[in-house]
């Protein structure tokens, strides 16, 4: 299968190159939210969590994709709800 | 995974990085992050829809406890505590690709009647260790950054030769594990010395460069998921994570460069100690002029413009909100007022932007150093509250000084410097700062709030 981690290398290799043209115009101003909402979206990881708790994989499988599918939920509803509770806080002059 | 699954993770993706664009200015970052949300949603309904989904406890105990942690965590958390919390989040995100990875050794390589491919071991030996070195590592900036550890930065003997040790065993039980993937023994032991790993590289760096370390391991934590995606093929865990991973290092790279150091000398240099210890240099004493915040409210009064800047002192002394108070009361007389904030002025990327803007400043006052630095030579008064090696000319001329390179705020060119300070200790530079001695300067010693507070109550009655 070495197609499939030729691709992922594609893949890996060309998302960092967006996410370099992409991060570094965030002003500073914003870069605590950057990093709370960049981290949220880190949580990803919570969709691997779930197939390895609700895949039927054994127990063992299970019972540490449940930890996962924890760990991973409190980044991704944590990180997004705090992310956006200070960018609430910007306002502009009036 | 059904194709229709996959497109979708597509769409996920997408809305990814038009969140992270969104983010380029605070009219539209809440907008991106909504989408960014949205994007998760996303791949997390379709996720559960997939075929592969076939009994549901697990996922439902994992979801309710995890949201329920995650949302009074981040409801309740004070901003000035902000570092800590994104600490802990990236550790259990490293976390949670670890034990995914874990949690994929026996469906995806014990059960096979053939070895499986090289690539599908090295890339779960890199998630374990990349995630686990996240998570304790997290764990030990947290209790830094919280004073349950000292943040002074604990040293051994041979720490180096040890890490090199770790790593180099980590790197073996891989190659090892590479050839015998059915010893998941040999996991456990990564995992362990990834552990282990993690505490030794963080519990050696000082709570200055705790900024630096964070976003790091904030770059990290994207890395882990990245190396989970190339573990159960999924590339929606590889885009993300890489966006992530490349986030975090552009962070990393502006804070070394803000504070004027490599980030080899950062992770290894041990900089740093848990109080400003620095000594001011007996043998030439300089006179310094006290003012009282009486002197320092009429010389504001009568300026045309003031740019303020606010160190960490300011937020640690919960005077934010105050000086925003004073500030409105000199902008309600038609003096232009602004806030100038370096790169360093906080606890984390951007902190001291996020305190301020919490305390009603709206962010069009708040410039970051190449926006305003420009400004002062035709700037009345500078107002520094909390800061001090931000604002030290001695890093422009003064070779052999550990300040010297770094880039300043141009402070000392306005035409009058108010500097709210304790007493005339150095900085966590140990550089003493000459501009406290300036002609131009006007000390006023005190606490800063009860400064700020006393400076706003006489603009109120004036």
């Amino acid at each position: 299968m070495e197609v499939i981690i030729v691709f992922s290398l594609y893949v890996f290799v060309l998302s960092m190159l967006v996410g370099f043209e992409v991060i570094a115009k965030v002003p500073t101003l914003l870069h605590t939210p950057l990093m709370s909402g960049s981290n949220a979206i880190s949580g990803i990881t919570i969709v691997g969590a779930l197939i390895s708790a609700g895949s039927g994989h054994g127990v063992v499988s299970s019972i540490l994709g449940m930890f996962a599918v924890i760990m991973a939920t409190v980044n991704v509803v944590g990180g997004f709800k705090v992310t956006d509770r200070m960018l609430g806080m910007f306002k502009k002059q009036k | 995974m059904s194709a229709q699954t996959n497109l979708i993770y597509l769409v996920a993706a997408v809305l990814f990085i038009f969140g992270l664009k969104m983010l380029s200015s605070p009219r539209t970052a809440r907008r991106g992050n909504m989408l960014a949300m949205l994007g998760m949603l996303i791949a997390i309904v379709i996720t559960l829809l997939d075929r592969q989904i076939i009994s549901w406890p697990y996922i439902m105990v994992g979801i309710i406890i995890g949201s329920a942690v995650g949302y009074i965590a981040a409801q309740r958390v004070a901003l000035t505590e902000m570092p800590q919390m994104v600490a802990v989040f990236n550790g259990l995100g490293g976390g949670a690709s670890m034990l995914v990875a874990f949690a994929e050794v026996g469906p995806r390589v014990l059960r096979l009647e053939t070895n499986p491919e090289l690539y599908l071991v090295v890339t779960i030996v890199l998630s374990v260790l990349i995630g686990t070195v996240t998570l304790t590592g997290s764990m030990v900036a947290y209790a830094k950054l919280q004073g349950l550890l000292t943040g002074a930065p604990i040293v051994y003997r041979g720490q180096h030769v040890v890490n090199v040790i770790l790593i180099v065993v980590c790197a073996v039980l891989g190659i090892m594990m590479a050839f015998n993937p059915s010893m998941w023994l040999l996991l456990v032991l990564v995992f362990i010395i990834a552990a282990v790993l993690g505490v030794s590289l963080v519990i050696r760096i000082g709570g200055a460069d705790m900024p630096v370390v964070i976003a790091l391991l904030n770059s990290y934590s994207g890395l882990a998921a990245a190396a989970t995606g190339f573990v159960i093929s999924n590339n929606v865990l590889i885009i993300s994570g890489a966006l992530v991973g490349a986030s975090g290092l552009i962070l990393t790279k502006i804070m070394c460069v803000a504070m004027n150091r490599s980030l080899a000398n950062v992770l290894f240099g041990a900089v740093g100690t848990a109080g400003g210890t620095g000594v001011v240099s007996e043998e030439e004493k300089k006179s310094v002029t006290r003012y009282t915040p009486m002197d320092a409210a009429l010389m504001l009064e009568n300026a045309y413009s003031v740019i303020i800047i606010p160190g960490y002192g300011l937020a640690v002394a919960q005077a934010q909100h105050v000086l925003q108070e004073g500030a409105k009361l000199l902008m309600d007389k038609g003096i232009k007022v602004r806030y100038a904030i370096h790169p360093v002025a906080g606890r984390m990327p951007g902190h001291m932007n996020v305190l301020l803007a919490e305390a009603n400043v709206p962010y069009d006052l708040l410039l970051d150093m190449t926006e305003i630095n420009e400004d002062f030579k035709d700037t009345d008064i500078v107002l520094v509250i909390g800061a001090n090696d931000v604002i030290n000319p001695a890093a422009r001329y003064k070779k052999g000084s550990p300040l010297y390179g770094m880039p300043i705020l141009n402070a000392d060119q306005a035409r009058t410097v108010i500097i709210c300070k304790r007493s005339l200790s150095p900085g966590f530079s140990g550089e003493d700062n000459e501009l406290f001695y300036d002609d131009k300067t006007m000390m006023v010693f005190g606490d800063a709030k009860k400064t700020v507070t006393d400076i706003t109550n006489i603009l109120k009655s004036a």
